[in-house]
């Protein structure tokens, strides 16, 4: 009979391995962070010339962005993937094995940080490769990867919440656009003191998501910056603390009610 | 044109409309998106206004304004073109093939349903970015020009949605439909005049059949109408070349029995 860390591996196993087997469903998610971060680069690049601007290169401003859009990415995918063994009838079937429903938990955020480890190595070679700076040095790279893996969590913690919640992986996917109203109302695109429209301001400074793009992209712009790392790995941790608990309760109310 | 093909197409466009209409999980999406990426680009990227170079006359919401008109005009058509991949992979498309005398009219229902969503959506974005404090100096004929322009854009989108839609008769190419269309008007001048673009992007820009359109219509919300002639060349060369793909879609639907 297999221990329920063994179950957990098993299930992040299949995790990974049933992302890498869609690469219609992995390929976007690694493709169109990049492609939005070129178009914004090349759009966007006049805005280094505001007094204040804090890089030299909006690349290297932006690149912080495809970290994020690749953890939604991983929240939608974790999240469609589990609401989908909803609808088969796997997540009932598992929770009859010794393994149990809450393996499927643990076992699917494995494979959320499996996936993203992989992505955040990706955009951090593309975007060195396209010359973008990254001021943490050497000493950063494990802070980024940790930061990154951290925010993904996270995110797979929300749509772990979200499928259990609607239990069908057409309601998952329909929550597409509202994962990106959060991206779009964030300093993503400005740095916070640079946007002009008061009421769009306070809503960035209110978003959290404004502070995970911070985190990441003060290794890019300044270093080790503290307080913006402070920042970032705390909201992270709170919400895969919140959203984590409350999926776990809409997973006993989910076996409840099958 | 005969009675038989205004029937069925006026049946399949109040069908189509109908639907919109009465069902908020299509009616709502289509409203709200124009009005959250309306918001976003504006209220967020406003600071570009400061940039050197920026010299649009009428601010960057009015700037932004005719982008996200023809953004959501587009993406009235790819929507459409969901209608009719949904129709056709529940069978229902099969029996309207059976029903119609003319089945041209039928692609014209959509289509026509397309431009009439397109109208909803484009005058609700108006309203709310005349409430905004949008400034618009056209002329009446400036605004009919604006109008008919962001149509010829829907009724563009629509077809070659639709297009995609009769060959592939799927949920599935939903992304067929969407990516192209989203592509190409990002790689427009989205957030600074064309003269602002980075390099490689102007490059893009520069044989975009989308730059040319989106730039009249700025010109005709400045009161300024410039280089409509070519806008409106490129507007209506997209509508005659996917008018020739849609029709050869219907009869390939056709010939694969729907």
């Amino acid at each position: 009979m297999p221990t329920r860390y063994e179950g957990i591996f098993e299930v992040a196993r299949r995790s990974f391995l049933r992302a890498l087997r869609q690469p219609a469903v992995v390929f976007p998610s690694l493709i169109f962070p990049l492609f939005l971060l070129a178009v914004n680069v090349g759009g966007l690049d006049a805005s280094t010339e505001l007094p204040g601007f804090p890089a030299e290169s909006y690349l290297t401003f932006a690149l912080a962005v495809p970290f994020i859009q690749g953890a939604i990415f991983v929240l939608l995918n974790s999240g469609t993937d589990l609401a989908t063994d909803i609808e088969t009838g796997f997540l009932n079937r598992l929770a009859l094995t010794p393994i149990g429903g809450r393996s499927l938990l643990a076992g699917g955020l494995g494979g959320v940080l499996a996936v993203a480890i992989f992505q955040t190595g990706f955009y951090l070679v593309v975007g060195l490769l396209a010359g973008a700076s990254f001021e943490a040095g050497l000493a950063g790279v494990p802070v980024l990867f940790a930061l990154s893996l951290a925010i993904s969590l996270a995110m797979g913690s929300i749509g772990a919440f979200v499928a259990l919640r609607v239990g069908t992986s057409e309601a998952m996917q329909g929550m597409f656009p509202i994962f990106f109203v959060f991206l779009f109302f964030s300093s993503m695109a400005l740095p916070r003191d640079l946007i002009e429209q008061d009421w769009f301001r306070t809503i960035a400074t209110i978003n959290p998501v404004s502070y995970l793009i911070e985190g990441i992209r003060s290794l890019f712009t300044t270093g080790i910056d503290g307080e913006a790392l402070g920042l970032a790995f705390g909201i992270s941790a709170v919400l895969t603390l919140v959203f984590l608990s409350a999926a776990s309760a809409a997973l006993r109310t989910r076996l409840v009610r099958t | 044109m005969s009675s038989r093909f205004t029937s069925v197409a006026a049946a399949v466009g109040w069908r189509n409309l109908h639907n919109f209409v009465t069902n908020p999980a299509l009616l709502l999406p289509a409203l709200l998106f124009p009005l959250f990426f309306f918001s976003a680009f504006a209220g967020g990227l406003s600071g570009i206004e400061e940039t050197p170079g920026f010299d649009y006359p009428n601010g960057y919401t009015a700037f932004e304004f005719a982008f996200v008109l023809l953004q959501a005009s587009a993406f009235g058509g790819v929507f459409t073109g969901f209608g009719i991949a949904r129709d056709f992979e529940s069978g229902f498309g099969r029996r309207l093939l059976l029903a119609a005398p003319n089945r041209l009219g039928i692609l014209a229902g959509y289509v026509g349903s397309a431009l009439v969503r397109a109208t909803m959506v484009g005058a609700m974005l108006f309203a709310i970015a005349l409430l905004t404090g949008m400034r618009v100096s056209s002329s009446v004929v400036d605004m009919v020009g604006l109008i008919t322009l962001a149509l010829f854009v829907a009724l563009a989108a629509a077809l070659f949605a639709a297009g995609v839609a009769l060959r592939f008769r799927s949920m599935q190419a939903g992304p067929l439909m969407q990516t192209p269309v989203f592509l190409i008007l990002f790689l427009a001048p989205v957030y600074v005049p064309f003269d602002q673009l980075e390099s490689w992007i102007q490059s893009a820009a520069s044989v975009n059949p989308i730059t040319p359109i989106v730039e009249a219509v700025r010109s005709l919300i400045a009161g300024q109408p410039d280089e409509l002639g070519v806008a409106f060349a490129a507007a209506a060369g997209l509508a005659a070349l996917f008018t020739v793909w849609a029709v050869r879609g219907i009869r390939s639907a056709e010939a694969a029995g729907g």
